[in-house]
Formats: structure tokens, sequence, C-alpha cells
């Protein structure tokens, strides 16, 4: 087990998400940001979907009941194994009775942490993404357990990787969403001239923008949306939906954001600046 | 039989979305839901392949892939022309018990006063139709229920109340439905009804699908408790009657 000293601000269990649940109204849920993700996942040599820790601002306090092999990922946090300070995407090798725990926000908002072969609770509609009611809890707490199998004698075929990190972009490629086509030149210009706050209200459900655009008056039928989707309210409202979000909605699909601007929006926090472009 | 016309668009790149007439019609349903089952049975076989129905749309999602739009738009506008006629499957009328004593029905009185009603006359609207259900989303297990009384269109709350409790059957504009799970929401609350929506335990979690039918009738709170144990112990069965459409 994966014991839980202290769980942090917003510590939750993801893999790749839960699929083929949405025509009963269920999210996809998942991690926030795949690339980091994935990179970390591979490093262990695990599977793609493998569930990891979801670690929002502020970091657990973790005890290793076993030995395996970790890595960690995304934003940065000041990590440290017992006390001792250690680096996003490199294998490092865990006894039993270590301690993980995480200092300072030092840049992005979601850190990750992999575990040799992934962490092994209970799948529930084929995913172990946390999402409640689906799931029983929504994130963890102080004393919870988070089960995983032990790994012994792992040689990675590669320990550790520099990264391109896109921690300090700000820009958002979007593509069209279904409704992009009756938005007027105006709101089109300041959508893609202005320059966004991420609001307070953000989570991983959606994405609140601080600033609004010319409103409108268009009213539609309930229609899917997806993670990635900019819905425009009629007061002129941008909202981001994240992997959380709901699966249909009746707000404007203004436009949709690329599986890399998922990953770079997962890692703003309330007050940071974002632009979206056109690809 | 002339189809109604479609109209295809682009929505990222790893989904497309069909677009049906802007109108909540059974017969647009109908269409969408003959055509998600042939294209679930003969195109997106593959598990990376999710299709989402609501109202006058279908969307079509790949997991991973990127689509081309063009290739894949074409291809669905020749699918659409050729599709044949297809036995319909199974569909389910579900009748569902609901209380409506005050301590549930939070609005039952001011919805009562808006249409200058009797509670029983609102009750009796409430539960003198046969709702359809046009898709499945909000929140796991939300049903869009269509086919409310004119006499009962009334605007949702002005300001939405943060704590709806689980079960709650509600009504607003031209729609109804039931809270599946507690929740913020902003619905006029007429009663509440026993019957789990969304049990996530359960294989098939929901069992209503998009183009079911629903009809409620009044239960008394000795019934409804009696439900809710028999919920709680997952030994209720809702009553459901196949339709022949």
């Amino acid at each position: 087990m994966l014991k839980v000293l202290k769980a942090g601000f917003y510590t939750t269990l993801q893999d790749a998400g839960r699929f083929h649940y949405r025509n009963k109204g269920v999210p996809v849920s998942g991690v926030m940001d795949e690339m980091s993700v994935f990179k970390i996942n591979s490093l262990l040599e695990n599977h793609e979907s493998s569930a990891v820790l979801e670690i929002t601002m502020t970091g657990p306090t973790l005890l290793f009941e076993k030995e395996t092999y970790i890595a960690l990922g995304g934003a940065k946090m000041s990590a440290t194994l017992n006390n001792l300070p250690i680096q996003n995407y490199k294998v490092y090798e865990i006894k039993e009775g270590d301690i993980l725990s995480f200092g300072r926000l030092e840049k992005g908002f979601r850190s990750y942490l992999a575990v040799k072969g992934g962490f092994t609770s209970k799948e529930i509609l084929g995913s172990r993404s946390f999402y409640k009611p689906i799931t029983k809890i929504n994130r963890l707490i102080d004393n919870d357990n988070v089960p995983f199998s032990l790994a012994k004698d792992f040689q990675p075929k590669i320990s550790e990787i520099k990264v391109a990190s896109f921690l300090d972009e700000s820009v958002l490629e979007v593509n069209k969403a279904p409704e992009f086509d009756i938005l007027s030149d105006k709101q089109l210009e300041e959508i893609f001239s202005k320059t966004f706050t991420v609001a307070h209200e953000n989570n991983r459900m959606a994405y609140q923008l601080t600033e609004t655009i010319t409103p409108h008056t268009y009213s539609m039928l309930t229609s899917a949306t997806i993670p990635g989707t900019v819905q425009l309210t009629p007061a002129g409202k941008l909202i981001v939906l994240m992997k959380d979000g709901q699966t249909t909605g009746g707000y404007l699909r203004a436009v949709q954001l690329t599986d890399k601007a998922i990953c770079i929006l997962a890692q703003k926090k309330g007050g940071d600046p974002i632009s979206f472009k056109l690809v | 039989m002339n189809s109604p016309k479609i109209n295809i668009k682009p929505f990222g790149v790893h989904s497309v979305l069909i677009e049906w007439p802007n109108e909540v019609s059974e017969i647009i349903l109908e269409k969408i839901l003959h055509f998600e089952r042939f294209l679930n049975k003969e195109v997106f076989t593959n598990k990376e392949w999710e299709l989402v129905p609501s109202y006058n749309s279908l969307l079509i999602i790949n997991r991973t892939k990127q689509i081309d739009f063009q290739k894949l738009s074409s291809d669905i506008n020749n699918w659409y022309v050729q599709l044949k006629e297809s036995p319909k499957p199974d569909r389910y009328l579900w009748r569902l018990p609901v209380c409506y004593d005050l301590e549930f029905g939070l609005d039952l009185e001011e919805v009562a006063n808006h249409f200058h009603k009797t509670k029983e006359e609102i009750i009796a609207l409430h539960t003198g139709t046969t709702y359809t259900v046009f898709g499945i989303g909000f929140l796991p297990g939300f049903m869009y229920l269509g086919g409310i009384k004119k006499e009962l269109e009334m605007p949702r709350k002005a300001t939405p109340r943060p704590k709806v409790v689980k079960g709650a059957v509600g009504i607003a504009g031209k729609q109804a439905g039931i809270y599946p799970q507690e929740s913020p929401g902003g619905w006029n609350i007429l009663g509440n009804c026993a019957v789990p929506i969304f049990d996530a335990s359960k294989e098939n979690p929901c069992f209503v699908s998009v183009g079911d039918k629903i009809e409620f009738y009044k239960i008394s709170r000795a019934e409804h408790d009696l439900h809710r144990i028999e919920a709680e112990v997952g030994i209720y069965k809702p009553e459901k009657i196949k339709i022949d459409a």
C-alpha cells in the first residue's frame, strides 16, 4: 500500500479515463495533463493507461509500504524522498518505509506520481479515475491507502529524460467547434486577440475565464460536449470544459482545444494568462 | 421515405458532429437512433470510437486518432443516404413512482400558484403524460425528458438551489427530469422518486436509454419509504413495459 500521511490540497487517482458511458452522462475523467503522464509511465515501462496520482497545487506526504520504482512529472513541487530533493522525469528506486513529500509549488499546477505497474485499485465502469459518485470518494484524505504491486530488480531502459517543458507556454491552440461559424467577426477578433485570465473558478470540471467577450442570444438544443470544448455563454463568458466536464451542454461551442492545449491549460491556476490561436 | 437533412460539422480533430433540423421531434430522434445503431454495428465497431446522441445531434468521437474530416463527412453522407430500414431494438416505457409530499415537492405550491391551479391538478398534469428521453447528460443518468404538457411549462428558478437532493423530480421550461444524485440545480422541484436511475455498481449503470419513454405515477409517503429501502438493498425493480414502436 501507499499510505497517505497528509493528503495535500486535492490528490486523486487517475488513469486514461472512463470511456463508453458518455451516452449515459458519465464524464470521461482521467489525467488532466496526458503529456506529462505519458512520459512518466513510459519511463517506468508501464501501460500508457496505468493509474497515477494527480497532485494539485499542494502536495501530499506519502509512505511506501513496499518496494517499487517511481517517477514524477508535470508541475514542479519541490519533491523530496526521505528529505532529499528529487527531480521530475527520473526513475527512483523505493524501499519499504520511504517517505515522499512535496514542498513549494515552483511551476505548473498539477504534478503526477507514477509507480511501476501503476496503482491497482478496483476499476469501476472500466476506470480507476476518481469521479464522485461513480467512485465513493472524489479525492484522497489523510490515512487513505492506495494499493500497488511490489516491484524489484527493474532495470529501466532509460532512467531519466530531459523534457521540453510546456509549463511556460500560454498559447492554447484550438480547432473549430460546431458553432464556430455563427460567431461574429467581432467575437472572433476578441477570442483570438485578447489575453484571458484563468478565473479562480477552475477545477477538473471546467476552467472559467475572467474576461468576457460580446454577448449573444443564440439558443440551441442540448448537445454533446467533450474535454477541451470552449463554451460561450449568452453573457459572453468563456468556459473551457475539462476532463470531469459534463457530457452534454446547452451553451454555444465556439472552439475546441487540441490535446496539447488541454495539457497546457491543466497546468494553469487562477490568475494565469492564456490566449487562443486557431490552427 | 424522405430522410431529414443532415449537416456535418467538425468538432476539434477527434470528433465530428452530425446535426439534424433544429427541433424537438420524435421522428428526428428515431432517425438519429436508427443511424446510430447502423454506425455502431457496421462502421465504428472498434473500441476507439464512441457515439453520443442528444435531441437533434449525434457526436462521433475517436479517442486517440485524428479524423480526416473531408473523408468521414463524405462517408457519413453516403451511409445516411443508403441507410436501410432495419428492425427496431427493444424500447421500453418505464413507470416511475413519485412521492409529491410537500417535504419533497419544494416548489409544488409555487408552481400551483403560478398556474392558478391546485396541487392535485399540477400532479395530474405531471403524471398524465408520456415523456420521451431525448438525451442523457449534465450528470450521470440525468434524463432530458420531452413531452411536458403545455400547461406545465414553467421557467427555471431565477436563483438555482445550491443543493437539490438525489431523486428530486423537476420541471424547467419544456423539460422534465430527475436528479440522479445530489447536485446544485435550478429546476422547479415537484416530488421525489426513490428509484435509483444510476447505479455505478451495475454493468449497465443506467437502465434508461435515449429514445425510451417515461411515465410518473403518484405514490404515498409510506410506499415511497418502502421503495427507498428496496432500492438501498438493491431489490427494487423499476416497472417496464415493452413498446411496439
